[in-house]
C-alpha cells in the first residue's frame, strides 16, 4: 500500500485466528490504521490480498465488507452525532434488516414490527455495554469514554464475526480503560467475536491480547504472545530508540 | 374587512402549503446528502405538467394519472442522481450544488420543448360548491392542497423517525464514512433521497395546478420560495420548513392584497436576505444544533 511516493505498508502478512484478540501495535506512523482501512475496504491495496473466512476482500465496497461480518471503530470517534445513543445502535443493525426500501414503504405493519424488534435488541446491546441509562441522549453529548464504548456497541450491532478496534483507549482514564478491557474480553468470551485491536496502551494490550503483531515503518518486525513481545529486542528498539546500541558502541570504545 | 383578510389568508395558506412541500423536498436531499438540490422547483412543475399530460391529454382515470405522475417524477429524480451525482469522482459539495442548477436548466429546457410556453390547468380533484367562511371563499382544491401537504408531512415524519430506512438515510448525512462501515449502501440512499424529494415536489405540483396553473418556467421561483421556507425553519428540520412555508405564503398574499401584487415575489427574497443576515441558522434552530451542520 502506498500513498503517492510513500510506502505505508509492505510485505505485511499475518493471520488472525478465530476467537482471538489480536493486538496490532507499533509506533505512530507504522501503518496500523492503514492496515485496518485496507481490511475494512476504505483503501484498496496496490498489491496483496485480504482473506476473510476464505473469501477475498480486496476491491469489495466497505458496505459489502460490513455485511460480510467485519465491523470497526475509529481512532477519531465517528458516531452519528446528532442522533440519539439508541438510534446509533439501531442504524448499526440496518444492514441486518430484511426490509429493503421498497418493501418498507408499502408493508407498514411489518416495518413497525421489525422496528420494535430492532429497538428491543438495541436496548439489549446498550445494557451489555453499560450505556442503558443514556439511550435517549444525543450521542455527541456523551463523554469521550462513553462515545468510544457506544462506537463499539454500534460495531457489535452489525452482527460481526470480526471487530477492528482502532485505538479504543485513546483519551480514556484508567477506570474507563479497565472497563473497556472488560468489554473487549466479554466480546471474545461471551459473544465469540474475533477482535483485532490497534492500541498504544501497553497495559491494556498485554493484559487482554492472545497474540500481538508489531509494525514499524510499514513492516512486521515481530509477532507472538504478549510475553514474547515484551522480551523481543527489536520491539524495544523500535519503541525506545537505539539507546542500547549506542550504549554498546560506547562500551566498545572504552 | 374581515372577509378580505380571510380571503388573503386562505390564498396564502394554499401557496404556503406548496412552499412547505418544496422546502421539505430540499430537506430530504439535504438531510441525506448535505446537497441543496436547486432543481427542486422543477420537480413541482413536472408534477403539474405530467398530471395534465396523463389526465387531460391521454384522458387516463384520475388515480392512474396520479400514480403515473408520481412514478415519472420519481424516475426524473432517479436519473438525475444516477447521471449527474453518482458518476462524480470527487464529490465536492459546492460542485454538486452547481450541478443541480445545471440540471434545473436542462429540465426547464426539456419541459419547454415538450409542453411549450403556455400555462396548463386541469379541473379540481373534486367538483363541488366552494365553502364560505365569513364571506371568504374557499375552493375545494384549497382543502386538497392543505390536506395533501399535511398527509405528506405525517408520512415523512413517520419515515424518518420510525423506519430503519429513514434512520439509515439520516445516518448517511451525519457521517457517510461510518454509515458505509456499518453496512449501509450510501449511494443507494442518496439515490432514494433524490427520488423521494422529486415525488414530494411533484405531489405539490399536482395539487396546486388547478388553482394557480402551471407552466414550464415556474420552477426557479418555487425553488427560491421553498428554499426560503426551508432556511427560515433551519435547513433539515421539516417542522420548520412547514411553518416557514406558511409564513411566506401568507405574507406574500397579504402584501399582494394590501400593498401591491408586484411586490409579491420580493417578499420571499427580502425574508431570505434578512434571515441570511441575522439568523442564518434558521429561526427554529438552536446554536448547538447548527454547529453540527456543514452549512
Amino acid at each position: 500500500m502506498s500513498f503517492g511516493g510513500l510506502m505505508a505498508l509492505r510485505n505485511v502478512s499475518f493471520d488472525v485466528i478465530e476467537g482471538d484478540i489480536k493486538a496490532l501495535i507499533g509506533p505512530n506512523g507504522a501503518g496500523k490504521t492503514t492496515l485496518l482501512n485496507i481490511v475494512s475496504g476504505i483503501h484498496q491495496p496496490d498489491k496483496g490480498d485480504v482473506f476473510f473466512l476464505g473469501e477475498k476482500l480486496v476491491n469489495v465496497a466497505p458496505a459489502r465488507i460490513a455485511r460480510k461480518g467485519i465491523s470497526r471503530t475509529f481512532q477519531h470517534v465517528e458516531l452519528f452525532g446528532n442522533m440519539t445513543v439508541i438510534e446509533n445502535i439501531m442504524v448499526g443493525q440496518y444492514a441486518r434488516t430484511r426490509s429493503g426500501f421498497l418493501s418498507s414503504g408499502f408493508k407498514l405493519p411489518f416495518v413497525v414490527k421489525e422496528e420494535r424488534e430492532i429497538q428491543r435488541k438495541s436496548e439489549e446491546i446498550l445494557e451489555y455495554i453499560n450505556l442503558g441509562q443514556r439511550k435517549d441522549e444525543p450521542a455527541s453529548n456523551l463523554p469521550i469514554g462513553e462515545q468510544r464504548t457506544l462506537e463499539i456497541g454500534r460495531a457489535l450491532a452489525t452482527g460481526p464475526r470480526l471487530v477492528l478496534l482502532d485505538e479504543p483507549a485513546a483519551g480514556l482514564n484508567i477506570k474507563e480503560t479497565r472497563n473497556l478491557g472488560e468489554i473487549i474480553r466479554k466480546i471474545r468470551d461471551e459473544l465469540k467475536i474475533t477482535v483485532v485491536l490497534v492500541e498504544h496502551d501497553m497495559d491494556l494490550v498485554m493484559s487482554i491480547s492472545d497474540s500481538i503483531i508489531v509494525l514499524n515503518f510499514g513492516e512486521v518486525i515481530a509477532e507472538g504472545t504478549p510475553l514474547e513481545i515484551q522480551k523481543n529486542h527489536e520491539v524495544i528498539v523500535a519503541y525506545l530508540g537505539e539507546e542500547e546500541e549506542i550504549q554498546r558502541g560506547y562500551n566498545a570504545h572504552t | 374587512m374581515l372577509t378580505v383578510f380571510l380571503q388573503f389568508l386562505f390564498s396564502g395558506l394554499t401557496v404556503g402549503a406548496v412552499y412547505a412541500l418544496v422546502g421539505i423536498g430540499f430537506n430530504i436531499t439535504y438531510n441525506a446528502t448535505s446537497i441543496i438540490n436547486l432543481a427542486q422547483g422543477e420537480f413541482v412543475v413536472i408534477g403539474g405538467l405530467m398530471m395534465w399530460f396523463f389526465a387531460e391529454s391521454l384522458k387516463l382515470p384520475f388515480l392512474v394519472s396520479v400514480a403515473f405522475t408520481i412514478i415519472s417524477a420519481g424516475i426524473v429524480g432517479l436519473l438525475m442522481e444516477r447521471l449527474t451525482i453518482k458518476p462524480l469522482k470527487n464529490p465536492d459539495l459546492l460542485l454538486m450544488i452547481m450541478i443541480t442548477i445545471a440540471v434545473s436548466i436542462v429540465l426547464r429546457g426539456i419541459l419547454m420543448f415538450a409542453f411549450g410556453k403556455d400555462p396548463y390547468v386541469y379541473p379540481s380533484f373534486t367538483e363541488g360548491e366552494p365553502l364560505s367562511i365569513y364571506g371568504a371563499i374557499i375552493q375545494q382544491q384549497t382543502l386538497w392542497v392543505i390536506g395533501i401537504t399535511g398527509f405528506c408531512i405525517i408520512l415523512l415524519f413517520f419515515f424518518f423517525k420510525k423506519t430503519m430506512v429513514g434512520k439509515a438515510m439520516l445516518a448517511c448525512a451525519v457521517n457517510p464514512t461510518a454509515a458505509k462501515l456499518v453496512g449501509i449502501n450510501v449511494s443507494r440512499m442518496v439515490m432514494l433521497s433524490f427520488v423521494l424529494s422529486a415525488v414530494v415536489g411533484a405531489i405539490g405540483g399536482m395539487a396546486i395546478t388547478p388553482i394557480s396553473l402551471m407552466e414550464y418556467d415556474k420552477g426557479p421561483m418555487l425553488a427560491v420560495k421553498g428554499f426560503c421556507a426551508a432556511i427560515m425553519g433551519g435547513l433539515g428540520t421539516n417542522r420548520g420548513a412547514v411553518i416557514g412555508g406558511f409564513i411566506i405564503g401568507i405574507l406574500e398574499s397579504m402584501t399582494a392584497g394590501y400593498i401591491h401584487s408586484g411586490l409579491k415575489d420580493a417578499v420571499a427574497l427580502i425574508i431570505l436576505l434578512l434571515i441570511l443576515f441575522f439568523k442564518p441558522a434558521g429561526i427554529f434552530v438552536s446554536k448547538a444544533m447548527h454547529q453540527l451542520r456543514k452549512f
